[in-house]
């Protein structure tokens, strides 16, 4: 045991802390002009651009607070209901 | 070493400089505003190298000290009453993170009703934080122990914060002599504290204060208490080398006068230990078998040393300058659950005065033995506590 708690960066230090969501961004594509305002604005740093911009949210980190959704000038991301998420994408 | 003449609180910021301490953050409140005051003089003339900072509040001046302890860096404040508890959940940190952080609390009555004089209570209520409790009687054990406590503090086996409390203004501003050492004469003593685990370097980042859930939290408190339990042992090795080195030492954590052959022992905390010398020394010239046991550490509580005095004497005056409501004297329950679990149990009665700073004199130290030596010769307890002096 160490003397008290403390933790080295790393991915995953606490667990997959995507389980805590209830509702899911869901980015629409095609609406999206890659402004980057969503990627500049998550408190959990979980989205990542490609390099054209194009946004992705990493859902096994995101805890679905919908700053995203929010601040998204275009309000082309949606907040979704992860088991209606997942079945959209055909996971259940 | 030199012969100073200063108050306590000036002593105290000399106490920074002596220790090399790295950081100050303090907020001012009478009666510690001088220690603050001091340091900063003594930074402003290049005496005191380490960084003052301004705070805000007591608690932003206990947060910069978690944050500088954090680093690696030695840290130290002074506050009382009022300015300690706003300190609390501060407290409570620095404890569970393993800070060596140093606080001086100048003991002062909390409000209300307003008032700026010498009580227990604010140091009292924080028994339950983790931190290590010293309360000393002049000027110069006030310097010398808060030098001790870095080292006690540092000591991988304890790795807690200490609070070492001076009564206001009865030593704050009271101007007297101690030894002064050079930092480079306690360089023999205290080393750079380097801290045993985590340290926040932007070069290799932590993370602290993390999420613990059940699984682990019980664990990381019992930590803390195998830590302030430690100290009492690691305390005596602490007194050992300094004595060695600077020839000072101040009778552990129960500085007992007269007590071999003690029938009643006074116990008090603070500054009326020292005035209890006198009464005790005018009583043994009156015939009576009395001692004094000044209890400097209150946590971790001397047990061993309770159990060991309790098993010759027939009785503990317990004096408490402080009160927790409901209960009673706070250091003479402790006194009673110690001994409940060995065979001679003497009696105990508390006492409870000297609150707002009301003075207690010799007289009155004499008039508070004299009680229980008549409940030990009538063999009658008599009441478990008395308000020393209450008015009508």
């Amino acid at each position: 045991m160490p003397k008290t708690s403390y933790s080295k960066p790393m991915i995953g230090a606490t667990g997959e802390t995507g389980s805590w969501r209830t509702f899911d961004p869901v980015v629409d594509y095609d609406e999206c002009n890659r402004c980057r305002t969503c990627w500049l604005h998550c408190p959990e740093a979980v989205i990542t651009l490609d390099e054209d911009g194009t946004p992705h949210t990493d859902y096994d980190y995101c805890k679905g607070c919908g700053i995203c959704a929010q601040v998204c000038p275009k309000k082309c991301i949606e907040m979704v209901r992860t088991d209606e998420r997942k079945r959209r994408t055909g996971e259940v | 070493m030199k012969t100073e003449l200063m108050s306590a609180n000036y002593a105290a910021a000399r106490s920074a400089v002596s220790a090399r301490v790295e950081v100050v953050a303090a907020y001012p409140i009478t009666p510690a505003t001088t220690v603050p005051e001091q340091v900063a003089l003594l930074n402003e003339k290049g005496i005191f190298k380490g960084q003052f900072i301004r705070v805000e509040s007591e608690h932003s001046a206990i947060f910069a000290c978690i944050g500088a302890s954090s680093t690696g860096a030695r840290a130290f404040t002074a506050t009382s009453s009022n300015g300690l508890l706003y300190m609390d959940e501060g407290l409570h940190w620095a404890a569970a993170a393993r800070l060596p952080i140093v606080v001086n609390n100048v003991n002062r009555s909390v409000s209300p009703s307003w008032n700026i004089h010498v009580s227990h209570d604010d140091s009292y209520s924080k028994r339950d934080t983790g931190w290590i409790q010293f309360y000393v009687a002049s000027v110069d054990e006030l310097y010398h122990t808060l030098i001790q406590s870095f080292k006690l503090a540092e000591d991988e086996r304890v790795l807690m914060p200490v609070l070492v409390n001076s009564d206001g203004f009865v030593l704050s501003h009271t101007v007297s002599t101690f030894d002064y050492l050079e930092p480079e004469e306690v360089d023999k003593f205290l080393p750079p504290y380097s801290p045993p685990h985590y340290v926040m370097d932007p070069e290799n980042p932590v993370s602290m204060g993390n999420i613990v859930f059940p699984e682990f939290y019980e664990e990381f408190r019992y930590g803390m208490h195998e830590g302030t339990h430690n100290a009492a042992k690691v305390y005596k090795e602490v007194e050992k080398d300094y004595k060695k080195l600077f020839g000072k030492y101040f009778g552990g954590p129960i500085d007992c006068y007269m007590c071999d052959d003690a029938e009643v022992v006074f116990t008090s905390q603070g500054s009326m230990g020292a005035e209890a010398k006198d009464a005790v020394s005018e009583l043994r010239e009156e015939g009576y078998k009395v001692g004094n046991a000044r209890i400097r550490m209150i946590r971790p509580f001397p047990t061993d040393e309770i159990r060991k005095l309790g098993g010759r004497v027939k009785a503990f005056a317990s004096f408490d300058r402080g009160v927790s409501y409901g209960f009673g004297g706070p250091v003479a329950n402790d006194i009673r659950s110690t001994l409940y679990h060995t065979e001679h149990r003497p009696m105990v009665k508390s006492y409870i005065g000297g609150l707002g700073g009301r003075d207690m004199t010799v007289t009155d130290i004499k008039e508070v033995i004299l009680d229980t030596v008549k409940a030990v010769e009538s063999g009658e307890l008599g009441p478990e506590e008395t308000w020393h002096d209450l008015l009508e």
